[in-house]
């Protein structure tokens, strides 16, 4: 079977909608309009029953109840809630928080925010392959501390943390533990209460729902979690998250989040299948590649792959057809490496010379031959126009030679 | 943040790239960048010692497209120039020539920088075999 270009291989940065959220969607766009506050006519009650079914759907999928899910506009704002709303709502019990340093920025900025404003954060590193240990965790637990806050799986790696044991080590201390677990749920069976789990955030458009909807579970038994709002209004979603309910996005994420509660166990293995192929198929004719992530405790439809000598930008470049993301800097905004890559210890170099492959519902077998193809090909193109392959060919190590940073 | 067609062109089908023989004294070798930076240029140019013209320049890049765009068509302008000529050419002319984005500037200046320090390295050996045949 032919393969159509362009391919999309991009789905860690968002994912396509499912034609059947869609469907599931577009009758509230302009049949059932109503807004899901209004509690005296149809039109409101409609769309109040969509925004409870959703609820039911996502709280599901991820072992709460429909009470405890509070919609938002995206992970992001969800970790904003979470983080900040804790924060605030506790400053009298301590004024210490425990994140790592590979925290996507919307959990990374929030906490820096609070630094700034007085609180103090505890900033974990990883070891080299991405993993916080329940270990680190508890050595850094003091009397003050009021949140835990880490990811369940890492966005650019898929390395995936020890949360169950990191749950239990936060109950056990009576201290809040948030996970921003955007890239695990829906991909992997979630469970709150086996994980210990108090505030969850989630987002629909990377699980195969629209852009725009999210939400944040906040747990209301054994402990009941309480937070300071951020967004002030007409007290919607029990006064934590004001504003009118995106109802069209919230049906959206529930159908989507149902989808992936059926479909996932079929699926997980099936894109793992894949992505193994891809890391096979582009490792065994190369030299000088590395895995990035876990080996093992990885999401399955996540790889990072550095190619020693090439830089990610110009490899991308060489696989136009195929949308991959990049660590390297000129794919950045910042002109910085991924920071996630140099906090696993990977050098600045091998950095700028990965790529992320995020597989995803519709990704097929044809696709990653293709792949496999381009890549290999582009590495070795862009290899032999490489001057530091050529230096490590003639035995030349490379971290010796004084280079003058510019 | 798409590539202008020059970019695309020079990364498709890149000029002069090789290596040449970086021991000989008609060689001019410059390499500039790091790889912690994410690009390296070297670009070597060989040089006619009775006119002083560069008759053939080569080069090797770690770097984005507009890195390797920016040191291909440096050797392409260079070749022909006497390298006093080469040292004229300026990284807003490679910019313009193409149409780099103001993030990719920095690429035409490891572009220049390399074009300095290739005919640097050539003058240098120049002088050391002159030093070297006067002092014999």
């Amino acid at each position: 079977m032919a393969v159509t270009l362009p391919i999309y291989l991009d789905n860690n940065a968002t994912t396509r909608v499912d034609p059947r959220v869609l469907e599931a969607m577009l009758p509230y766009f302009t049949e059932h309009f109503g807004n899901s506050a209004s509690r005296n006519h149809a039109f409101g009650w409609a769309a109040e029953e969509a925004v409870d079914t959703a609820r039911g759907q996502v709280a599901s999928l991820i072992g709460a109840n429909s009470k405890e899910i509070v919609w938002t506009s995206g992970a992001t704002e969800s970790n904003n809630l979470a983080i900040k709303g804790t924060a605030a709502m506790y400053r009298d019990k301590g004024k210490h928080i425990i994140t790592c340093i590979t925290e996507h920025k919307a959990v990374i900025d929030p906490c820096k925010r609070l630094q700034r404003e007085g609180y103090d954060v505890t900033w974990l590193e990883p070891d080299a392959d991405g993993v916080i240990s329940a270990a680190q965790v508890a050595a850094a637990m003091r009397d003050d501390t009021i949140l835990v806050t880490l990811m369940w799986a890492n966005n650019e790696i898929g390395t995936i943390s020890e949360i169950p044991e990191i749950g239990k080590l936060c109950k056990d201390k009576g201290v809040i533990f948030h996970t921003d677990a955007t890239q695990w749920v829906g991909k992997m069976p979630t469970d709150v209460e086996a994980a210990g789990v108090d505030l969850l955030s989630a987002s629909a458009h990377k699980i195969y729902g629209p852009k725009g909807v999210g939400m944040l579970y906040v747990r209301r038994r054994r402990p009941r979690v309480r937070l300071v709002p951020i967004i002030d209004g007409g007290g919607h979603e029990r006064g934590m998250r004001s504003g009118t309910i995106n109802v069209p996005g919230v049906v959206g994420m529930g159908a989507a989040a149902e989808l992936c509660a059926n479909e996932m166990a079929i699926e997980g293995p099936r894109l793992k299948a894949l992505r193994d192929k891809l890391e096979r198929g582009v490792t065994e004719p190369l030299e000088g590649t590395k895995i990035n992530g876990h080996p093992e405790h990885r999401l399955p439809h996540t790889s990072n792959v550095s190619f020693a000598w090439v830089e990610g930008e110009s490899l991308m470049m060489a696989i136009r057809d195929i949308a991959v993301s990049s660590g390297s800097a000129c794919t950045s905004a910042s002109l910085e490496p991924s920071y996630v890559l140099k906090g696993l210890g990977v050098g600045d170099d091998l950095a700028h010379s990965s790529l992320r492959f995020g597989l995803g519902r519709f990704t097929t077998e044809e696709e990653i031959d293709y792949t496999i193809d381009k890549v290999v090909e582009g590495v070795n193109k862009l290899r032999e126009m490489s001057p530091l392959y050529e230096l490590a060919k003639q035995g030349v190590d490379l971290s010796k030679i004084e280079w003058a940073a510019h | 943040m798409a590539y202008s067609e020059k970019v695309i062109d020079h990364y498709e089908k890149p000029r002069n790239v090789g290596s040449l023989d970086q021991e000989a004294a008609n060689v001019g070798t410059g390499i500039v960048g790091a790889p912690e930076c994410g690009d390296v240029m070297k670009l070597q140019v060989l040089v006619d010692e009775q006119t002083g013209k560069i008759t053939d320049a080569k080069f090797k890049t770690f770097g984005c497209g507009s890195a390797i765009a920016s040191s291909s068509l440096a050797t392409e302008w260079m070749k022909g120039k006497t390298v006093d000529e080469a040292l004229a050419i300026k990284n807003t002319d490679i910019v313009n020539e193409l149409s780099l984005p103001p993030v990719k500037i920095h690429c035409s200046v490891l572009a220049e920088d390399a074009i300095r320090s290739a005919i640097a390295d050539y003058k240098k050996k120049q002088s050391e075999t002159e030093g070297a045949a006067a002092s014999a």
